[in-house]
Parts: C-alpha cells; sequence; structure tokens
C-alpha cells in the first residue's frame, strides 16, 4: 500500500482489513502512518508492517519493495495512491512547481511501478491497482498540471497493461471523480463530492473482477465520456 | 455576513447539504438558529494544534450536528469538523475497552462492534453522533437509571488545549479536566481519542414489552414496577386533554439472553426528501397521530422481540427526518424535575403544554436514576425528564417555551443545553450555578453561540 494516508486508500484498506487481509503500508508522515496502522489491526488485518519513507525519493523504490515483498512473504495486490492535488496557479507561474507535480504524480510512480510489474511477470501473476484520476481524461484549465501527471499515469499503465497481460498480471486503473477527502477539502463544494467509503466498495469490486478501468463513482464513465468527446473548438472556450 | 434573523422571523431556507467546508451555514438538527461560519475539516489528531494558533474569531469542535440548538454553532467563528477523524486505535474483546479517534459516530463503533458481539453501554435515541459530542454533551439513553449517563462509561480521553498542551483526563488522573469535559459542550479543549468500555451482548434483539397507561400515575407506578429492567421510556400524547390526559405507552426492555443474530446493520434507504409546508404539522394531524399512534398498540400490554435499531433508533430510518418540521425548524424543550416536584412538575407541565394547542408528537417521558453523573455540567439528575419537541410558529412557540422554562425553575429543575435554542442567561444560571467554576476550564480559543447567549450578562 503505497501512500497509505491517502483517504481513498485508506477507506479501501479498511475494507480489505474486515477480510483479515496483511498489509505493508507506506507513507510519508510516521504520526498518520501510525494512526492508520493501528485502525487497520483493530478492524481485523492479520499483519500490518509500516515504513515512513518519502516516495519521491525514487533511488529508495528498490530497497522498499524488496524488503516490502520480504515483510509480508509474497504480494497480492500492489495498490498505488501515492499523489498531490498541487496548486495549479502556483504551477501556472513556476516551472518548478509544475515539475514536482509530475514528479510525484507521474515520474515516481513509473519508477515503482517498474520495479512492481517486473516482481509480477517473473512470478506470472498479480495485481497492481493505481489511482489515477478522472482528471486525466481531459486537460482543463483549473488542474491541467495534476490532470496532465495523471493522464501520463493513465496512458503508461494502458501500456503497461498491453505488455503484463499476457504474463497473467492485471493492472488497475483507478479514475476516480472528486471525492471529500483530506486532499479536497480546501476546494469549493467538496461536501458535494464522493463520500470515500462508496469509492472504497467499489474499488474493492473492481479488484475483485480484476477489472482493467473503473470510474468511481460509475457515474463519471459517462460524464468523462461527453468531456472527452466535445470538440476542442468548443471546449477550449469553456470554463471548466 | 447575513446578520441574523431574530427568533420570531422567518428564516432562510438553507439544505443540509451545504454544511461540509468552506463559509457556509452550519445547522443544527433543530435547524434552528442557522449561523454562517467558516468549516474547517479535521482528518488527524495533530490538525487541532497544527491549526489553532491561526484561528480567528474562535473555534467549536463540532461533530454531526445533531444538538438541536445552538450548542453545535458559532456565529461568525471557525467549526472544526471532526467526522474525518473516524479511526480505531485498539480494542480489548476481554475487557470491551474500546479505544478510538474522537470523530467516529456511534453508529461506526456499533458497526464493529455488534459482530463481535459488543455493544454501547449507554445509547442516545440517534447513532448519527460522534463519540466526541457524546462525551461533551454527557448524553443519556433508555438505561439512565442502570448505567447512568455515556460519560460514565469513558475511562479515558486526552484533551488537547489551543497552547498546544495535552492531557490525558481518566476518573483520577487530570480529574478535574476530565469532570469538566464530560458535559463540556466542547468549550474546554479539543477531544482527539476516548476510550469506551463497551458491554457484552449475544443477540441484536431486545425483548420488548409496551403497556399504555393513562396519566402520570400509573406512568410512575411502572417505572417503580421496572425497576430491573435495563431499558424505559414512554411516549406521551401531549394534545389529549380530559379523561385521555396523558396517556401514553411505556416501553421497556432487555438485552436478549438469547444467542442469535450478530450481522451489521443494513444502511438507512429513506430520506425525508423535501422540507414539509410549515402548516403541515397543527393540532389536528398531530392529534389524529397520537391517537393512532396509542391505538396502534391495540392491547393493553404487548410483549414480543425487537432489533435493536427500531428499538433504539426508530427515527434514524428516515434520513433528514428534521425537514417534516418546514423550514423554520424545530423548538426542542426538555428538563429534568427533581423527585420532590417532579410529579407535580410534570402534571403541570403536561397541561400547560396541552392547553397551547401547540402541537408536540416526540414526546418522551422518562424516569433518571441515581447513578451520580461524572461530568461538572451533566444534564441528569434524580427525577423526571420530559423532552418535547414543537414546530416553530413565530408568535407562539417561544412564549409557550419561556413559560415552561419558568416553570422548570419553580420546580427546581433544569434543561438540556444539548436540546436548547432558547432559555435565557437567568435561566441558565439557575439551572446551572456551577457555570462560573466550569468557566474556568474553559480553552480561551473555544466557544459557542450557546454559551455566548446563556453567559451574558443581563
Amino acid at each position: 500500500m503505497l501512500g497509505a494516508t491517502s483517504g481513498i486508500a485508506e477507506a479501501t484498506c479498511r475494507i480489505w482489513a474486515t477480510q483479515a487481509a496483511s498489509f505493508f503500508l507506506v507513507a510519508r508522515n510516521a504520526e498518520k502512518l501510525a494512526a492508520v496502522a493501528a485502525d487497520l489491526k483493530t478492524r481485523g488485518a492479520s499483519y500490518v508492517d509500516t515504513a515512513v519513507v518519502d516516495l519521491d525519493d525514487t533511488d529508495r523504490h528498490a530497497g522498499l519493495l524488496s524488503h516490502a515483498v520480504n515483510s509480508l512473504t509474497g504480494m497480492d495486490i500492489a495498490y498505488l495512491a501515492y499523489g498531490v492535488l498541487g496548486d495549479q496557479e502556483e504551477a501556472e507561474q513556476d516551472f518548478n512547481a509544475a515539475a514536482q507535480i509530475i514528479h510525484t504524480n507521474f515520474m515516481a510512480p513509473v519508477s515503482l511501478l517498474t520495479w512492481l510489474a517486473n516482481y509480477c511477470v517473473q512470478r506470472h501473476s498479480g495485481m497492481i491497482a493505481v489511482l489515477s484520476s478522472a482528471a486525466g481524461d481531459r486537460g482543463r484549465k483549473s488542474n491541467y498540471a495534476y490532470g496532465s501527471s495523471k493522464a501520463g499515469l493513465s496512458a503508461f499503465l494502458e501500456g503497461l497493461r498491453n505488455r503484463v497481460d499476457r504474463e497473467g498480471v492485471t493492472v488497475l486503473t483507478i479514475k476516480p471523480g472528486p471525492v471529500r477527502t483530506a486532499m479536497t477539502a480546501g476546494m469549493a463544494k467538496s461536501d458535494k463530492f464522493a463520500d470515500p467509503d462508496a469509492v472504497a466498495e467499489s474499488i474493492v469490486k473492481a479488484v475483485k473482477k480484476r477489472k482493467d478501468v473503473v470510474y468511481v463513482p460509475f457515474q463519471w464513465r459517462l460524464i468523462m465520456f461527453i468531456v472527452r468527446n466535445i470538440p476542442e473548438r468548443i471546449f477550449k472556450k469553456m470554463n471548466l | 455576513m447575513p446578520t441574523v434573523p431574530p427568533p420570531t422571523q422567518q428564516l432562510t431556507l438553507r439544505t443540509t447539504e451545504e454544511r461540509q467546508s468552506g463559509s457556509a451555514p452550519f445547522e443544527s438538527w433543530g435547524r434552528y438558529p442557522t449561523y454562517c461560519a467558516n468549516m474547517i475539516p479535521l482528518h488527524w489528531q495533530g490538525d487541532f494544534s497544527a491549526i489553532a494558533p491561526g484561528l480567528l474569531n474562535g473555534a467549536l469542535p463540532v461533530g454531526m450536528g445533531r444538538s438541536y440548538g445552538d450548542g453545535c454553532l458559532l456565529k461568525d467563528g471557525n467549526l472544526l469538523v471532526t467526522t474525518g477523524m473516524n479511526r480505531l486505535i485498539a480494542f480489548d474483546p476481554e475487557t470491551g475497552l474500546l479505544t478510538a479517534e474522537a470523530g467516529i459516530t456511534l453508529a461506526q463503533i456499533l458497526d464493529f462492534a455488534v459482530p463481535r458481539g459488543f455493544f454501547l453501554p449507554v445509547t442516545p435515541g440517534t447513532k448519527y453522533v460522534t463519540l466526541g459530542g457524546a462525551i461533551a454533551n454527557d448524553v443519556h439513553g433508555k438505561n439512565h437509571h442502570f448505567a447512568g449517563t455515556f460519560g460514565c462509561h469513558i475511562t479515558q480521553f486526552e484533551l488537547i488545549r489551543s497552547d498546544g498542551t495535552r492531557k490525558r483526563c481518566t476518573p483520577v488522573e487530570n480529574s478535574d479536566w476530565y469532570s469538566a469535559t464530560i458535559g463540556g459542550l466542547g468549550l474546554t479543549g479539543f477531544i482527539s481519542w476516548a476510550t469506551l468500555r463497551l458491554r457484552p451482548i449475544v443477540s441484536r434483539k431486545i425483548e420488548y414489552e409496551g403497556i399504555q397507561f393513562h396519566g402520570i400515575d400509573e406512568f410512575l407506578d411502572l417505572t417503580e414496577q421496572s425497576k430491573d429492567v435495563e431499558f424505559t421510556m414512554s411516549w406521551v400524547d401531549v394534545t389529549s386533554t380530559g379523561r385521555n390526559f396523558a396517556r401514553g405507552i411505556f416501553m421497556q426492555g432487555d438485552h436478549s439472553a438469547r444467542r442469535d443474530d450478530l450481522t451489521p446493520s443494513p444502511k438507512p434507504k429513506l430520506i425525508f426528501p423535501f422540507e414539509a409546508p410549515g402548516f403541515a404539522l397543527n393540532h389536528l394531524s398531530v392529534g389524529l397521530f397520537n391517537t393512532a399512534y396509542f391505538h396502534k398498540q391495540i392491547h393493553k400490554r404487548v410483549v414480543g422481540l425487537q432489533d435493536y435499531e427500531p428499538f433504539f433508533y426508530p427515527l434514524d430510518m428516515v434520513l433528514h427526518w428534521n425537514r417534516m418540521y418546514g423550514k423554520r425548524g424545530l423548538l426542542q424543550f426538555q428538563y429534568v424535575i427533581p423527585w420532590e416536584h417532579a410529579k407535580e412538575g410534570t402534571i403541570a407541565v403536561l397541561r400547560e403544554v396541552a392547553k397551547s394547542g401547540l402541537a408536540s408528537f416526540l414526546a418522551v417521558l422518562k424516569a433518571f436514576g441515581d447513578v451520580p453523573s461524572p461530568g461538572m455540567m451533566s444534564f441528569p439528575k434524580p427525577g423526571i425528564t420530559l423532552a418535547l419537541d414543537f414546530p416553530i410558529k413565530p408568535d407562539k412557540t417561544f412564549p409557550l417555551f419561556h413559560r415552561l422554562a419558568e416553570m422548570t425553575r419553580e420546580f427546581g429543575g433544569r434543561l438540556y443545553p444539548a436540546k436548547d435554542a432558547a432559555m435565557t442567561a437567568s435561566q441558565f444560571k439557575t439551572f446551572y450555578p456551577q457555570w462560573e467554576q466550569f468557566a474556568r476550564y474553559r480553552d480561551p480559543l473555544l466557544s459557542s453561540s450557546f454559551w455566548e447567549r446563556v453567559t451574558q450578562s443581563s
């Protein structure tokens, strides 16, 4: 579980904990990570180990991941929920801010996914579930730094799936619409957003059915279908 | 900021969905009054200490907003919404001790506890309240005469003050803070986590008995006879006069001792979909409801097994049931009158309500037991408690409320802050003479519209 203190990740893990799953949790903040670990353990997780790591640091990825699979003595699902929303306005003015968003949401996951995919291919089994975003389906002026990082991630996952499917490895791209979590707490109308528990239930179902791409809540599949099909001539004039 | 209308004016329509973040009106359950506040959702135990130094205009930790009046409001201040802090910390199946973050709801606790054979030691009439809120209002339930208040089962909690100090509070460690915080209306500091002693159960079922009664004497006889039954409460018809005056149904029950199903509850599916028009609840419609409800139980005595959901939480079946009271909202009135004047006081209040013609169909009567409340400001004490709710009719409801509050004062009783939106500062200070002692424990950052209203100097 990479990015274990993400709101969606935590809600998902709670469901798996009641099914007595074993976890290796990774997050940057030790205090928050300990709170999540205690919660999952109390809810019925069979085993919980943790590592405090800043996943932006790609040099540490290989060591971290091999430690994780050793600790768990194997791995059925790698769940990648690590990401930031970033500040779009700042990213428009400052390349370093934009680069930071792209690094956290795209570059670092690519590093993790490369290791994880090769691990799974060697064993001809396993599942890699990744939180991308519906925002990656089309660039919009309100969050295209974030959106483009997730677009890159979604395209990477699409290609990866095409490569590893024949090896018996499943790659699940999860595309949430807006969800009411700590990440979106500052946004206007965040109370209208989807409930993380409901989103988590859909994710658990999608994992169980070994789906390829899932929009959560499901209505975002239709919404994004429409958004993707607006002609660019019109789209560029819209306020989205 | 919009100005706040005086009590007798019509209030603007606001929907409950508008209340999670940003500057927006946060509604209490009575939907009166409505004030704007800056909503700040908290997700982690450390969040309060991190943001407290930067907060201007005061703050108030809030949970589900289920208190009826202005106890969960802070006009133009910061409301710290704790429902994102809902993690479990530890559970010991040997002792039933559950430690959790304060924003967890009782519903979430039940989802965890019931399949493991445990239940809340005390529960109010809704499970949609947070652990922190239940402590801050020292809520009570149908088993008060058995188990005392909710606070009696809190073995420890952590209190974080706005200056960053953290206190572990138990009945022996920081016991003054423990006592000030239980029933302390969220004003003594930020409760980050708490430990609650759950009780074992072997079934979801309640062995239930419903008995019709006529008048307060019969109610008191039934109360006396059911001393060994854990849960008792009565619904009373406050619209009838004459022969049917103070008729009601006495309900009692115990957790079933027969091993049975312990599956978690399904999610509620009914939602009260719109605001009822202001005239929907009137003397006639409520009178008809009350007569039907009384006679729904055809026999004088009904015995059976009932699931705990309808027994403890009949109104939770319909989400947003408070919309039934229309956009003006509802006013709750709950007193306790000590035994010395309990009977005459209750009869006098019921007569006054019946005479007023103001409808109330949620009228609940119960005898409090003598288990001492742990909180300095806790509401329950030995005697009779009566809870009524009235739709707000601008010219009538408030004058009636003030008459009833004055009667309560004369009979040596007091009102329940968690349900109050209208008692005067002078009444509050008579009801809770210890308020000045309590005020010394208030955190300088924290306040509520309730507190500002009842402590203003007259």
